[in-house]
């Protein structure tokens, strides 16, 4: 797929149009996770908006997002980053192919400490 | 209608008085030709035109008729061509169940100020209409002398 | 039968040179009922214009037929022309055979055809139409204004310097509105109260103008120049007559912890209060819900104590009947609620504060006596963030903010950055901004100043949440520039919150029959030339009721609707339009069809008298059009199932003989 055709699939899966962005940089300065990305949310929305996809989907970037959706929850203009971050990652994973956990595993792995919302989010991640 | 066995439709355009007579006159200003097969009716409002004008317009033979109006939010009663968007809508697809074309009907906005597009507007939908040929369906023979 | 005479012209060449006159003249000439048909050079001039009249008295003609140049140019013109001739004006029809005709068509053959048939469509009209008489109506030369803010009170000032009788309701206890709680103004940075509050003494005393304040519109009827309106004065338990707002009674008032509304919320005041020391009216006023002798019947302080024996505990509302000509509608706007926007903390933390807030806080009338004190604990604050767009441009959700720019914000945060730097310079202010608009006399170069010469901190980005944490607010934000996330640590944090017409204007629109937008700003009668008009005829608009506006905007947009007025209510009747619609009362079932889609609320319903076949006799629900009222666009007429409603000048059988005729 060449960039424009990527984007075209990255904004049909996510159902998300990144041109209602008006740039006000509210997912950013709410991320969590901000200071663990190299590209950080809004980066990402106006990178998809521009077709400009390779480097995002070599970036670490990617499964640093936490999945928390506060992004999502903040935008005032309703475009859901989170939601175009993961249809990118969705994207790398198709790619890999395969499923990278497994339903089974997880019993194994879950630790009194750990969060319910990290399973979820490791679903969202890993297994597509 | 045949003219030296070419056919030349008939079409009945209504205008609100507003914008899109203005717009036609602003056609006629700046000397943009469009087929003199269109003869236009002047409105209040694009509201004003009930269905059944286009009804009659068609059962007394003419080949196509196009509503002209306000671009929506601009209309000069504030919310008559919203009205007139609705009730085409109906009546279209009452005329597409009854069998007449799509293309012999059309809802466009022309404001005051395009004439040009007034003038393009109506040469494409002469051009549709002289494409589909003739309306027979909905003409009543009755009314023929 | 008509005797319809036509009259072809040639417009120099304009016409002829495309159509043969002649040939169209000759050819009107055998439809039914034209008994006279020429044609002439220039039908407009003073020579074709006395041969229309001649031929009228000649011909005895009933009805005109013009083909000429479009009707937007000359119809006024040729109906003067029918009038002194003797013929109702709306006997007359033109065919536009130059702009529709001669002017599009090169081909002499093709353009006589048409000018033809457009022709026999204006006879086929002209046979159907009906003389036609603009209906008149008095007109009450008394101006009405909704709303006592800036904008009220310069349109009422306006009118009443016009010579014309002006009344004020405000549904505060005093006039002044927003302008009164504000600081300083931009771009100019004079105080709001020394501009505003000369304005409200000038009001006030004008011999014109009378003020209805803590009064409210409570019905309305009639329609343009005839409104008919009840003002529901509420009781404030004072004789507004005898107080003299000396204040010994707010003094002494036992119940003092009351939230301030003025200082919006930020101190207290008493059950007995003036909302502020420029009040106009001042006069004292009980709030019921806190008043002990009210509530309980045990107190009565301030009746003691009150000289002038103003205090009446057993007031009750009052109702209020007057007439009016012409109502303004300017009932402002209000900051929105920050309820919906958690992540900035502002239920949490006191010092977490809205624009209009830090207006009071640096107001030497405010809470603090201008001394900017972190609201907490008082203490002198070292960090200040301003968050721009609180809920403007907001299109993810419409409950929690607008989808529109509310266009002051920009501005006050920079006087507000600005103000700040120039009292405290040991103050670091920062300001989070998606866009800086300022578009305005001067604006761009106040915005500028504010970060040139004022060292205000400047931001791309906006900040993503506040947490109070051990005293301090940590804000995280974003530096879009420097593609940063940014963590700073602030004693304050302002947040400019989106405005909003105020509540009351919706109900007061549906009163009016006032059209509004999706979020409840009254829209104008047109977006470009008719800015200060409601499409209902009388009803105009000032100010931030219309859309978001400061203050040099609403004062002219007030001193523009007041001419509006003015000019209305310096006629001494109104001439309606004709060409309005009317029912049919026989075939009217009383459906509420037509006035259900009618945008101007014209359409009422009257329960009428029948004589039936049987010879009983029948109420029946049948629709009214007022014609003052109706401006003629004919949408009811398609609304309705009986066909009853039709429109004067352009009924339906005048429409399909119009199309009969094209299609013959």
């Amino acid at each position: 797929m060449n960039n424009a055709q990527l984007r075209d699939e990255v904004i049909r899966i996510s159902g998300v149009n990144p041109s209602k962005c008006m740039g006000c940089g509210k997912c950013s300065a709410t991320c969590p996770a901000y200071d663990e990305m190299e590209f950080h949310p809004h980066q990402f929305v106006s990178m998809i908006k521009n077709g400009d996809l390779a480097p995002l989907l070599k970036s670490d970037s990617l499964f640093r997002c936490l999945s928390c959706f506060a992004c999502v929850e903040r935008c005032p203009r309703g475009v859901e980053p989170a939601k175009l971050i993961e249809a990118v990652r969705l994207q790398v994973i198709r790619e890999k192919g395969a499923n990278h956990l497994k339903p089974e595993s997880v019993p194994a792995m879950v630790d009194e400490d750990l969060p319910g919302q990290l399973l979820v989010t490791a679903f969202r991640k890993y297994a597509k | 209608m045949q003219v030296n066995g070419e056919f030349k439709p008939l079409i009945v355009a209504f205008c609100c008085n507003w914008c899109s007579y203005a717009g036609a006159d602003l056609a006629g200003n700046n000397r943009l030709n469009y087929p003199a097969e269109v003869k236009i009716i002047r409105v209040p409002c694009s509201c004003r035109v009930n269905p059944t004008f286009i009804l009659r317009a068609f059962q007394r033979g003419a080949d196509g008729v196009i509503l002209c109006g306000c671009h929506p939010g601009d209309c000069h009663y504030t919310s008559g061509n919203y009205y007139t968007r609705r009730r085409m809508a109906m009546l279209f697809s009452m005329l597409d169940y009854l069998g007449i074309e799509r293309e012999r009907t059309r809802v466009e906005w022309v404001s005051a100020a395009e004439g040009a597009k007034f003038a393009a507007t109506m040469n494409d939908f002469v051009a549709q209409v002289t494409a589909l040929g003739e309306n027979k369906r909905l003409e009543d023979l009755r009314c023929k002398k | 039968m008509q005797r319809i005479g036509v009259f072809v012209c040639w417009c120099g060449s304009n016409i002829a040179g495309t159509v043969d006159v002649k040939a169209v003249a000759e050819a009107l000439s055998h439809e039914p009922g034209v008994v006279f048909s020429t044609d002439y050079q220039y039908m407009c001039s003073q020579a074709g214009q006395d041969m229309i009249k001649a031929s009228v008295a000649e011909h005895h003609l009933t009805g005109i037929v013009v083909c000429s140049c479009s009707p937007r140019m000359h119809e006024a013109t040729f109906r003067k022309t029918a009038t002194a001739a003797g013929l109702n004006p709306y006997m007359v029809e033109i065919a536009n055979i130059r702009e529709q005709c001669s002017w599009v068509h090169k081909d002499m053959p093709i353009g006589t055809e048409k000018a033809i048939i457009l022709g026999k469509a204006a006879v086929a009209k002209v046979h159907l139409n009906a003389p036609l008489t603009p209906g008149e109506s008095p007109v009450t030369k008394r101006a009405l204004v909704i709303g006592g803010g800036i904008a009220g009170i310069q349109t009422a000032l306006d009118i009443a310097d016009a010579g014309f009788k002006v009344d004020i309701v405000e549904k505060k206890p005093t006039i002044g509105g927003k302008m009164a709680q504000l600081d300083k103004t931009f771009p100019t940075l004079d105080c709001a109260a020394c501009i505003l509050t000369p304005k409200m003494v000038d009001v006030a005393q004008h011999e014109n103008v009378r003020i209805f304040s803590y009064s409210e519109v409570s019905e309305v009827k009639g329609f343009v120049g005839n409104f008919d309106v009840t003002i529901k004065k509420h009781a404030r338990f004072v004789k507004e007559d005898l107080c003299t707002g000396c204040g010994a009674c707010v003094d002494k008032c036992p119940m003092k912890k009351v939230p301030n509304e003025f200082n919006l919320g930020m101190d207290n005041r008493p059950a007995i209060y003036i909302p502020f020391a420029q009040a106009v009216p001042k006069v004292a006023t009980i709030d019921p819900a806190h008043c002990n002798m009210l509530k309980n019947g045990k107190c009565g302080l301030c009746a003691r104590v009150c000289t002038a024996g103003a205090i009446d505990y057993t007031q009750q509302d009052e109702y209020v009947q007057e007439k009016y000509g012409a109502i303004v509608v300017a009932t402002g706007f209000n900051p929105i609620s920050m309820d919906k926007f958690d992540e900035f903390a502002y239920n949490q933390s006191k010092d977490v504060i809205t624009s209009l807030e830090f207006e009071r806080l640096t107001n030497a009338a405010g809470p603090t006596a201008g001394k900017l004190l972190r609201p907490s604990d008082g203490a002198h604050p070292h960090t200040l963030v301003f968050v721009q767009c609180v809920g403007s441009r907001c299109t993810a959700c419409a409950e929690k903010g607008k989808e529109y720019c509310s266009k002051i914000c920009c501005m006050y945060t920079a006087k507000h950055a600005m103000l700040v730097r120039d009292k405290y310079p040991d103050v670091d202010v920062y300001v989070f901004y998606i866009d800086v608009r300022t578009p305005g006399k001067n604006f761009d170069e106040f915005y500028r100043r504010a970060v040139e010469e004022y060292g205000v901190k400047y931001i791309k980005g906006t900040v993503g949440k506040v947490v109070p944490e051990n005293g301090v607010l940590k804000v995280q934000a974003s530096d879009l520039l420097n593609n940063k996330q940014l963590h700073i640590d602030a004693d304050m944090v302002v947040l400019a919150a989106a405005i909003e017409p105020d509540r009351s204007a919706r109900p007061l629109a549906t009163m009016l029959t006032a059209s509004m937008d999706t979020n409840d700003f009254f829209t104008e009668a047109h977006p470009k030339l008719r800015p200060v008009e409601s499409p209902t005829a009388g009803v105009f608009l000032s100010g931030a009721c219309q859309g978001p506006k400061d203050i040099p905007e609403t004062v002219s947009q007030a001193g523009a609707a007041a001419s509006k007025v003015i000019g209305l209510l310096a006629k001494d009747k109104l001439m309606g339009n004709p060409c309005v619609a009317s029912s049919n009362e026989a075939m009217c079932n009383g459906c509420s069809s037509c006035a259900n889609v009618c945008p101007y609320g014209a359409i009422t319903y009257e329960d009428k008298e029948f004589r039936m076949p049987d010879r009983t006799v029948a109420l029946r629900r049948v629709a009214k059009v007022n014609p003052a009222v109706c401006q003629g666009c004919g949408c009811c007429t398609v609304a309705c199932p009986s066909g009853a409603m039709d429109l004067n000048g352009f009924k339906n059988d005048q429409i399909l003989a119009e199309v009969d005729a094209i299609c013959k």
